[in-house]
């Protein structure tokens, strides 16, 4: 020992020289590796904040349309022959009348050049079953409505919806150039601009070509060999023909394009009216009318709408764009809050959709969860904490909630099905039974949070009643579980937050059935919020991806409000002893 | 008689919110009598306990045996009604399991008022049966209860004495609630495993556990009736396997790194300002349901992945393992650094005076004292973060395929035990077929995987935590 400790101190000369190019060489290159460490352990952190952000910032801008409706603010005369055709003012007759007649007399008084039926019930197709419902309920509240014209709002259908927020195509405008003269009328327009007035218009048709060409030529690329098969090889020619056609026509810029429904929509909108181009030149377009404009041979004022995506691949078709266009420019529709999504249940109609039964559903769910686990699990961890004896048995005890912790949430569910479901026959898709999952699931969280609390109230309290007399169990009760409870609170609502987003113990028990009612005991069918969120994701129209991302971001709200609760909680009651 | 009939069941006893009532108001009476009898006696003589003590035991001695009268009456109800039905309906219904339980149901339905499809003239002897025998035992039960309910009320009065230790007695019943509590979470384990293990069992029975262990084809669907050929189902779990493990390992690739750097940054490096703002941008990551990833990874990840893949000549699977993948290695990257951080924190701080003491850097320290000291910790939380990501369903259910694919591709669609599990359970289910049967038994692999992990891993834990604490 001594030895050591008398050695001689290592000098400079007897070890390394420190001043050598080597020595200094080494300490820069060692210094630049824990700069390149720290980096890393910085930019970790970044990728994962990144992350965090491109999410919610993802799910924000395809969930906010969804809480806004488009709706048409139309003139509706509320005609007694049609809703109250009997006159007696009885609500069961007013329930039975035919307000769809009133919906389709508003958009008729609007365009009542759409005479033939299939024209017409794409008129009617618009607007959503949702308003005739409206208006029902409208005249039920107040019957002195019939025989009166009103401005009614009216709920575009999903298709509608989703062309006026351009969800659907993009829509260019660009305001034309120069005078444009008209000739003929209904299908066979001919459009004269001086001035190359369409040359832009052309230009953009002649690129859309180009694309198509590419598309072509990259179809053309994935063959197999040639010579390998003969069906392969007709398709090769059919493809090299049919690029070699469109190379023709993209090669002379001037020449005219006949524009069908695969292409790019071209309208032009006059005034009051529409027409659609359905071949272009330079100067010159044949077009069709969708609405006539007021009669007039030579126009000054013009523009020209382009919709991007072709007519086909629409779930708008040009007639009914060209309707919407002119009731936007009439000043009929509004932009208005949807409020319709928080008092509605389940529909297949994207736009009638709503989350109010998957939210009383979630409240049901959540109050059986919470009336089982936070006294059995309080219960749990004052008897783990304060009263076990310390034996093998109790250390069991312990392993087996941090294991339960861990354990996968669909075997949860499983166990649901098997005993809940199968051996008790409880009700299936019931809140009661994914309270009573859902409260094992997150019982042992809150055993172990709450253990956590009662561990934290320093022993000298409860020493101090002991010492004046009280029994354990009063020192226990009476001073520590109160000087516990932020403590346990906070481990509760976390543990409900838990329980809130939770998905697939729920899908197990049959949680999943399209239920349009709003529950009203925990013994009916229902659906919740997060399972909710997974059905609509599930559907193919585009109308419910908002809706979905709208139900998440009400998901977040709730999850948000209940974690900085707790929060909240721990900062004001938090003690240091 | 208005009330709920929670179980659906033939003897479900339909009385239990009057009941309970009477139960709660008997009890009330108890407390009040008890309490009021012993503050009395009190103002004479000293008690051994205080009054409330008296109440509170006389409000257990009135509650728990008109509890425990219901819970037996409504079992027993429920077996003699059943036996009697049955004894009243068809030999031949009776013999054919399928329609018998169909048959029990529809009783039960009728019983509870509840809307019937089809003809159930032939029930009709059994329902009135069934509903006599329920008549019948609401009588019994509420004789018996409020027996007991007086019979214990009495006692209770009568053991009002100076001398008599009602808290004693009181807090032995609570130490006994308390500890059935604690057990609660015992009979959690022991009901996933119970009801795993049996159907596991059952289906054993109709496929060998060694086709199911090394079969490489997976497709449940079997034939519905015997009769009908062709689909006789198949269920190897090795595609199972391969998918599972595929996507977990993407996961760990990316939140193994990620989430042991971001937690030694955050344990070593960070400045407490900026522990302040990250840690909660952890904590909301930790908290975004999976639901809410999945839709992220199917409608946001996988499209850009496609697209990226296809920019670089590659034939990407919409429902890819990558995108699935990626989106759990983000879930589970808080999960890692948390546990890590823990561990790395609990290293005691001599280790690193020393090693800086001996001139090391603050990486070198790590990488070379702290890290291998931490090691064990860091090891059961990777062990933890690989059994999460196994038995995550959202995400994959959502993102990843149904496709049974035996690959190991990540860009081709993958299945995993966890997606399976709820395609075949999801939806109207015959609870006597294999394929239903088939979920358990991924239930079980997946059950006893996961436990296996998360046992070893946490015990390792603790022993570390030992040896630093």
């Amino acid at each position: 020992m001594t030895d050591t400790a008398l050695a001689p101190p290592m000098t400079r000369s007897a070890g390394v020289d420190f001043d050598s190019t080597e020595a200094r060489e080494l300490l820069k290159r060692r210094y630049r590796a824990e700069a390149r460490f720290k980096a890393l352990g910085l930019l970790a952190v970044l990728v994962t904040a990144a992350f965090l952000a491109f999410l919610l910032v993802d799910i924000l801008r395809k969930g906010i349309p969804s809480f806004f409706e488009h709706r048409a603010t139309l003139t509706v005369n509320f005609d007694a022959a049609l809703i109250d055709p009997k006159g007696t003012r009885d609500p069961a007759d007013l329930r039975e009348g035919d307000y769809q007649a009133l919906v389709r007399a508003a958009l008729q008084s609007q365009f009542p050049e759409a005479q033939d039926r299939r024209t017409r019930r794409a008129l009617d197709g618009m607007i959503s079953s949702g308003a005739v419902d409206d208006l029902r309920q409208a005249v039920l509240a107040n019957p002195g409505l019939i025989g009166q014209s009103r401005v009614m709002p009216l709920l575009f259908s999903s298709d509608a919806d989703l062309f006026l927020r351009q969800r659907d195509t993009l829509i260019t405008r660009r305001t034309g150039s120069g005078p444009l003269r008209v000739e003929g009328e209904s299908n066979a327009v001919t459009l004269r601009g001086g001035g190359a007035a369409f040359r832009a218009a052309l230009a953009e048709s002649k690129t859309f070509l180009a694309e198509r060409r590419r598309a072509l030529l990259a179809e053309l690329a994935t063959l197999p060999a040639a010579g390998s098969n003969a069906g392969v090889d007709t398709k090769r020619t059919e493809l090299e023909q049919a690029a070699a056609s469109i190379q023709a026509r993209i090669a002379d810029a001037n020449a005219p394009e006949t524009l069908t429904d695969r292409e790019p929509s071209l309208l032009v909108a006059i005034g009051d009216g529409i027409l659609k181009i359905t071949e272009i030149g330079a100067n010159e377009a044949k077009a069709t009318t969708l609405i006539a404009p007021k009669p007039g041979s030579i126009i000054t004022e013009w523009s020209l709408l382009t919709l991007r995506v072709p007519e086909t691949n629409r779930r708008v078709n040009d007639n009914v764009s060209a309707w919407l266009e002119i009731l936007a420019q009439r000043g009929l529709t509004e932009r208005a809050f949807n409020a319709r999504f928080f008092q509605n249940g389940d529909s297949r109609e994207p736009e009638l959709a709503g989350i109010r039964g998957a939210l009383i559903g979630s409240a049901l769910t959540l109050m059986v969860t919470l009336l089982l686990c936070v006294p059995i699990g309080v219960a749990a961890a004052i008897y783990l904490e304060e009263f076990a004896p310390k034996n093998r048995f109790t250390d069991l005890l312990e392993v087996n909630i941090n294991n339960l912790a861990a354990v996968p949430s669909i075997v949860f569910g499983l166990l649901g099905l098997a005993v809940f479901l199968n051996a008790f026959d409880l009700p299936r898709s019931a809140p009661l039974v994914g309270g009573l999952v859902l409260a094992l699931l997150v019982l042992p969280t809150i055993i172990i949070a709450s253990r956590a609390a009662l561990k934290a109230v320093p022993p000298s309290i409860k020493e101090a009643a002991l010492g004046v007399g009280a029994s354990h169990q009063q020192a226990v009760f009476h001073h520590v579980l109160p000087l516990a409870m932020p403590g346990i609170m906070t481990g509760t609502i976390i543990g409900m937050a838990h329980a809130l987003g939770e998905t697939a113990p729920l899908l197990m028990i049959g949680m999943v059935a399209f239920i349009v009612d709003i529950p009203g005991a925990i013994t009916e069918a229902a659906t919740v919020l997060p399972v909710q969120i997974f059905l609509w994701s599930d559907l193919p129209e585009l109308a419910f991806q908002s809706r979905t991302a709208g139900a998440i971001i009400v998901l977040l709200g709730f999850l948000l409000v209940m974690n900085a609760a707790a929060v909240i909680l721990r900062r004001m009651f938090e003690r240091r002893w | 008689m208005a009330g709920l009939d929670l179980t659906g069941r033939i003897g479900g006893v339909d009385v239990s919110i009057i009941y309970f009532s009477l139960l709660l108001l008997m009890s009330a009476c108890a407390y009040v009598l008890a309490r009021g009898r012993a503050a009395e006696g009190a103002r004479d003589r000293s008690f051994h306990s205080r009054p409330t003590y008296h109440g509170l035991l006389a409000f257990s001695t009135v509650a728990l045996p008109m509890f425990a009268v219901f819970v037996a009456g409504a079992f027993l109800t429920q077996l003699v009604a059943e036996r009697q039905a049955l004894a009243a309906l068809d030999p031949a219904l009776v013999a054919d399991s399928l329609r018998r339980g169909a048959a029990l149901r529809q009783i039960a339905d009728i019983l509870s008022g509840r809307p019937v499809s089809g003809d159930v003239s032939a029930l009709a002897a059994a329902v009135d049966t069934a509903r006599s025998v329920r008549q019948i035992a609401a009588a019994a039960i509420y004789a018996l209860g409020l027996a007991a309910g007086v019979a214990g009320l009495l006692f209770a009065l009568r053991r009002i004495t100076p001398d008599f230790k009602a808290r004693n007695s009181f807090e032995r019943l609570v130490s006994i609630v308390l500890m059935l509590c604690a057990g609660i979470a015992v009979l959690t384990t022991v009901g996933i495993v119970f009801s795993v293990v049996f159907e596991t069992f059952r289906f054993f029975q109709r496929v060998p556990p060694l086709e199911f262990l090394t079969g490489t084809h997976w497709s449940p669907q079997t034939a519905i009736r015997a009769d009908q050929g062709g689909s006789s189902g198949a269920f190897g779990i090795v595609p199972l396997l391969t998918g599972t493990l595929l996507i977990s390992t993407i996961a760990m690739l990316v939140a193994g790194p990620i989430g042991l750097f971001a937690a030694i940054y955050m344990a070593e490096y960070a400045s407490p300002r900026f522990r302040a703002i990250a840690k909660p941008v952890l904590e909301i990551l930790a908290g975004i349901p999976t639901v809410v990833l999945g839709f992220f990874a199917a409608l946001t990840v996988a499209p850009l992945i496609r697209v990226a893949g296809q920019s670089l000549g590659l034939d990407v699977a919409s429902e890819s393992a990558l995108a699935a993948g990626l989106v759990m290695g983000m879930m589970i990257i808080p999960f890692v650094s948390s546990l890590s951080d823990d561990v790395i924190t609990a290293v005691p701080q001599s280790l690193r005076d020393g090693s800086f003491g001996l001139g090391a850097t603050k990486s070198e320290t790590i990488k070379r004292v702290i890290l291998p000291a931490a090691l064990p910790g860091i090891v059961s939380a990777f062990m933890l973060a690989i059994s999460r990501a196994v038995g995550e369903t959202m995400i994959v259910v959502m993102a990843a395929g149904l496709a049974a694919n035996l690959t190991f591709n990540p860009l081709d669609a993958v299945t995993t035990f966890t997606v399976q599990i709820k395609t075949i359970l999801v939806g109207d289910q015959e609870f006597d077929s294999a394929k239903t049967l088939a979920a358990f038994a991924l239930g079980f692999v997946l059950f006893f995987f996961t436990l296996t992990l998360n046992v070893i891993a946490l015990a390792i834990i603790r022993r570390y935590r030992e040896q630093y604490d």
